[in-house]
């Protein structure tokens, strides 16, 4: 299988006063192209700051990080950003819409960022948003839309781009559980397509949707484990949604 | 470059957005930038409508003439010592024209003030009489808009005719035409043998160059009363590059006609209008500058006002900006969306501002002869950009080099 994220040894160091604290002391690992991983860890475990050097938002202090067999590791604040942009699509637990943006335009933002034409983007915008099931409330504000449309939207913000990886922080965390099945239907709906995600959580419920659990603890990965007993998420009927 | 464009739209999009949710707010700080536009923009039009009048009040004075008198008119010398002064004579004229070896005109003038005219039943006031020959035409510069202008002969013969300023044609000759009318200047009969064109008023109403009549010279010593004449010699230079050359000319000229001993200042004045310039832009123009100066602090505390805003908009938006920067926008993209927000509300502020100034300088223009100019109205806008720049950087930088995972927790 295609490799797509190689990480070998790093670390990463923060100097809190005169302490060093190493909120990442050795972590390698590899993902591969359409891959399900959870990242499972109790808060302080490092699992945060792995998803962030993940996602291009932070380096790492030590090591290699190669996105598809190109180094990011001493990567400019600018490359980073046009590696998220083109790469990787984010998913985030507080959804992070823009509240006076509409729908539409919400998804259009990371065309907007890769200079994509209007008409063009509009039209990719309204596919994806379409693709989530959203195709009747393009024009509505996040204020207007209910937690798990808010989440679909995001998620069609993620896929807009056709990026490498899709990194959901916690994505079901401020849903009900009901809704979060909805939405973790659509990740697996997404994956069986052919995308590759990568999903942060500490519920072990969420995490067993994925094929590959990476338990962290201490900075270092704990257990690379395969999932045995998948969850195959069951979509409900969503007119609700 | 095209997707700079892109990127561009987006900013100005969202900046108008979001002055749009802060509508109080937008409006408040906009508020410093108005006050700062109108003062800034009022006071340039006032002085630059203080200058043009009182270079409207000395345009009948030539740029390439020298002016002859026994007064220095910037007033260097002591009035007193000015006035038991001789006269400048009528003889010391005619051997300075005679001497001078060149020149474009030269025309010896007496003048007096405030005279009744009357025509038939009408009667108005001049403002200033003029004595002088056919050169004066030259000199000052005055041509006759009908009619015609002393000649030769006029001068000769001391001929009782007069040309007229516009006012007292208006006031005279409301329907009719004036030409070879005519009229009587104080109490003596004169006939109107032409019409200046209309000059515009100066500074000093008062002094108004359309109220003005002109005659020949020994008509005017005959008529305008027995008062011992003090006469004025107006020199047009033939090249105004070489004012200097024949104001030394001149000088020595006069020096020997009027027997200055060499050790002794001159006992007369070699006038020229450059020297009011100098002196207005001397005096008045420093404390105009200075006064502009002043208010545009107010535009100063303006933009102070917007880089405030712009900070506190930084900070509420600190989570949008981790957002933006997590899905791709670079540094430069988040730096022009909050520049273009401080430029869109000083942009707004100074087009309002100039809403407000445009009335005032109308208003103005009743007591001065101005008109907003356009660089006035393009130069505070470029301000107001300007200030849009200013203000907003700091604010935008900041923006910018927030890093997106600090940015993404904040709450």
């Amino acid at each position: 299988m295609d490799n797509i994220i190689t990480i070998e040894h790093i670390a990463k160091i923060y100097q809190v006063g005169t302490e060093e604290v190493h909120a990442l002391a050795d972590v390698s690992l590899t993902i591969d192209r359409n891959e399900y991983v959870a990242i499972m860890g109790p808060s302080g475990s490092g699992k945060s700051t792995l998803m962030n050097i993940l996602g291009c938002l932070d380096t790492p202090t030590k090591g290699v990080y190669d996105f598809k067999s190109v180094s990011v590791s001493d990567m400019n604040d600018n490359e980073l950003a046009q590696i998220r942009n083109k790469e990787i699509g984010f998913v985030f637990q507080t959804f992070n819409l823009l509240p006076r943006s509409d729908a539409l335009h919400n998804v259009e933002l990371p065309l907007i960022y890769a200079g994509v034409h209007s008409s063009e983007r509009k039209d990719r915008a309204r596919e994806a948003l379409t693709h989530v099931g959203l195709e009747d409330r393009m024009h509505h504000r996040p204020n207007e839309l209910s937690g798990g449309q808010r989440q679909r939207v995001a998620i069609a913000r993620a896929l807009v781009t056709n990026p490498s990886i899709i990194l959901a922080d916690e994505p079901t965390g401020n849903l009900d559980t009901k809704t979060g099945e909805d939405i973790m239907a659509l990740f697996h709906e997404i994956h069986q397509k052919g995308n590759t995600i990568i999903l942060v959580t500490h519920e072990e419920y969420i995490a067993e949707h994925a094929a590959r659990i990476l338990r962290i603890r201490d900075g270092l990965i704990e257990k690379d484990e395969e999932v045995v007993n998948r969850r195959i998420p069951v979509k409900n009927n969503s007119s609700f949604l | 470059m095209k997707s700079y464009f892109i990127e561009l739209k987006e900013g100005v999009l969202i900046s108008l957005r979001a002055i749009q949710a802060n509508k109080m707010r937008a409006i408040l700080t906009t508020l410093g930038i108005i006050i700062g536009i109108v003062a800034v923009t009022t006071m340039s039009t006032a002085i630059v409508g203080l200058r043009q009048a009182f270079i409207n009040s000395i345009s009948s004075f030539g740029s390439d003439v020298l002016y002859v008198d026994k007064f220095d008119w910037l007033g260097r010398v002591d009035f007193r010592t000015m006035r038991n002064r001789k006269n400048i004579t009528y003889e010391q004229y005619e051997k300075l024209r005679a001497t001078l070896t060149s020149y474009a005109a030269m025309a010896p003038n007496l003048r007096t003030a405030s005279k009744t005219i009357k025509y038939n039943e009408k009667s108005t006031t001049s403002t200033l009489i003029y004595g002088t020959n056919e050169d004066f035409m030259k000199t000052s510069n005055l041509v006759p808009a009908k009619g015609r202008f002393l000649n030769e002969l006029d001068v000769k013969a001391a001929r009782k005719v007069c040309i007229i300023g516009t006012d007292i044609a208006d006031a005279l000759f409301p329907r009719e035409d004036p030409i070879n009318k005519d009229i009587r200047v104080g109490d003596i009969p004169m006939k109107v043998i032409g019409v200046l064109e209309k000059q515009g008023s100066g500074l000093f109403g008062d002094f108004s160059p359309d109220g003005q009549i002109i005659m020949p010279l020994k008509t005017f010593e005959s008529s305008m009363g027995s008062f011992r004449s003090n006469l004025r010699i107006d020199i047009k230079v033939i090249d105004p590059n070489r004012m200097d050359e024949a104001k030394d000319e001149v000088i020595a000229i006069m020096r020997a006609l009027r027997k200055v001993p060499v050790d002794k200042p001159n006992d007369f004045a070699v006038n020229q209008q450059e020297a009011f310039k100098e002196m207005y832009d001397s005096t008045v123009g420093v404390v105009g500058i200075a006064g502009l100066v002043i208010t545009a602090l107010a535009l100063f505390v303006g933009s102070i006002g917007i880089m405030n805003i712009m900070f506190v908009s930084v900070t509420e938006r600190t989570k949008e900006i981790g957002v933006r920067k997590a899905i791709g926008a670079k540094t430069w993209s988040i730096l022009t969306q909050f520049l273009s927000e401080a430029i869109i509300i000083c942009l707004m502020g100074g087009i309002i501002g100039l809403m407000i100034s445009f009335p005032l300088s109308l208003i103005i223009n009743q007591f001065l002869p101005t008109a907003m100019p356009l660089d006035i109205v393009l130069i505070s806008l470029l301000i107001s950009a300007f200030v849009g720049v200013l203000s907003g950087f700091l604010p935008a930088y900041k923006a910018s080099k927030l890093d997106p995972v600090e940015a993404l927790r904040y709450e």
